[in-house]
């Protein structure tokens, strides 16, 4: 019965989580006592076993350089002080410039950070080895592949007539809110269409925000039938336009 | 906690004030590609999850609060990241309702020959593999943590964002889902005459 005892919390034991005097008093029992002493040391032979499969995968060198190389250029943790202190300046320049300013100065930032997270999402996809989870050139096999996960339902246009060819899609996510993200080409470039649902954005980005570059990409992105659309590629500001009004035509 | 690591993470020398983000997080690379292979089984969903995590926390990182846990950090974003990636949707459909759920209570008997024993030969390790591959990932996950990347139940309490209580909990009826199912596989070899069970496993049975 004593036995019992101990053994509930051998694994503990064994974690090395009991508080100090109890660990002595374990150390004190499992020495003394032959059958307790067998289970922990059978039990240290399973983690040990544990230990040994669980250390199993290791990444690539190639994939390790790739991350390396998106985080490498940011600034160092120091540098994040002088930012913050421009960005404190800048700020007690708006304040003097009077209140709009900061309200306008307060969406800027917002929005910067949506095409922000938008462009690293265009750049997860063009760097996954696996762009997209429903593989397709037609859309009417893509379309329903979303169905039951994501909230929403959209349209897709007709592309015989262009130059785009839709290469499939994926689950995404903006905001802890899921949406779609659809991989379009165009001559060999990737174009990223991504759609939400507006209410979880609305805070964020104007209805109708202008064309822009984020990170050398040109993205275009509007609001129709509580759905924000997004289109980002690293080609043409033209043809990004032209796969938006395409998407824009669908849709209405 | 055992002292059997391969690798070891300590950023305790790194002084978070003036470190940058990549000598903070980069020694955390290979355990955490590791821990994202296990969650998601699968290369390519694991290079994604590690990259995704990678951008959030550097996204994240001047909101990251100094003194606190790094390791634990970048753990719950890539855990957070993939719950709510398609894998993680599809793994956590087994995420019984009631934490109490399949609690028998702890193991008292006392085996000459238990799958610990056996699990000696290291040509066995196969086994557990497979075992730890079909646990639940709630099991999964709360095992490696523990026995693979040795955290405390502590630090995997703020990773996984619960209580100390369930994190003991949960890690007892890992272990113990394991042994049973090493158990049973080796019932199963020994009726079926496997090979690799007649190499060496079941001696003493």
């Amino acid at each position: 019965m004593v036995c019992e005892l101990w053994k509930t919390r051998l694994d503990t034991y064994l974690d090395g989580e009991l508080a100090s005097e109890e660990m002595l008093a374990f150390d004190s029992h499992v020495h003394s006592c032959s059958t307790c002493g067998a289970d922990a040391l059978s039990r240290v032979q399973m983690k040990r076993s544990i230990q040994a499969v669980g250390k199993r995968f290791t990444p690539s060198p190639e994939f390790r350089k790739r991350v390396q190389r998106r985080i490498e250029a940011r600034p160092r943790r120091a540098a994040f002080g002088i930012a913050w202190m421009m960005a404190s300046a800048v700020i007690a320049v708006l304040v003097v410039g009077g209140l709009a300013s900061i309200y306008r100065g307060r969406d800027t930032a917002r929005a910067e950070q949506v095409y922000s997270e938008v462009a690293d999402l265009h750049v997860g996809m063009l760097a996954s080895a696996a762009p997209v989870d429903v593989v397709s050139t037609d859309r009417h096999t893509v379309k329903p592949w979303f169905q039951g996960r994501i909230p929403f339902a959209f349209d897709l246009p007709e592309l015989q007539n262009s130059e785009f060819s839709l290469l499939g899609g994926r689950m995404t996510y903006l905001a802890q809110t899921p949406g779609a993200h659809l991989v379009y080409e165009v001559r060999k470039h990737r174009i990223s269409v991504l759609v939400f649902q507006e209410e979880s954005l609305r805070a964020r980005l104007a209805e109708n925000a202008p064309a822009k570059k984020e990170l050398s990409f040109n993205v275009e992105t509007w609001s129709h039938g509580g759905l924000r659309y997004f289109v980002i590629g690293d080609t043409s500001a033209i043809d990004v336009h032209n796969l938006a009004e395409l998407l824009k035509s669908a849709a209405a | 906690m055992t002292t059997l690591a391969v690798y070891h993470i300590d950023v305790s020398g790194v002084d978070p004030q003036s470190g940058s983000f990549e000598e903070l997080a980069m020694p955390l690379f290979d355990p955490l590609y590791n821990f994202a292979h296990w969650l998601t089984r699968n290369r390519d969903q694991a290079e994604d999850l590690v990259q995704e995590t990678y951008l959030k926390a550097l996204k994240g990182f001047s909101s990251f609060q100094l003194g606190t846990n790094f390791r634990a950090w970048m753990y719950r974003i890539l855990r957070n990241t993939f719950l709510t990636s398609c894998a993680g949707l599809k793994a956590t459909t087994t995420l019984p309702l009631d934490d109490a759920e399949d609690d028998e209570g702890p193991e008292l008997a006392v085996e000459f020959v238990t799958p610990e024993t056996i699990l000696i030969d290291r040509s066995n390790a196969y086994l557990v593999e497979r075992e730890i591959d079909e646990l639940p990932v709630h099991f999964r996950e709360v095992l490696l943590l523990s026995e693979v990347e040795e955290m405390s139940y502590q630090e995997i309490a703020e990773t996984l964002s619960v209580p100390i209580g369930t994190v003991m909990s949960r890690l007892s009826r890992a272990r113990k889902r394991l042994r049973d199912g090493l158990r049973q596989r080796m019932s199963e070899g020994s009726r079926s005459g496997e090979t690799s069970l007649k190499n060496g496993m079941i001696y003493g049975l």
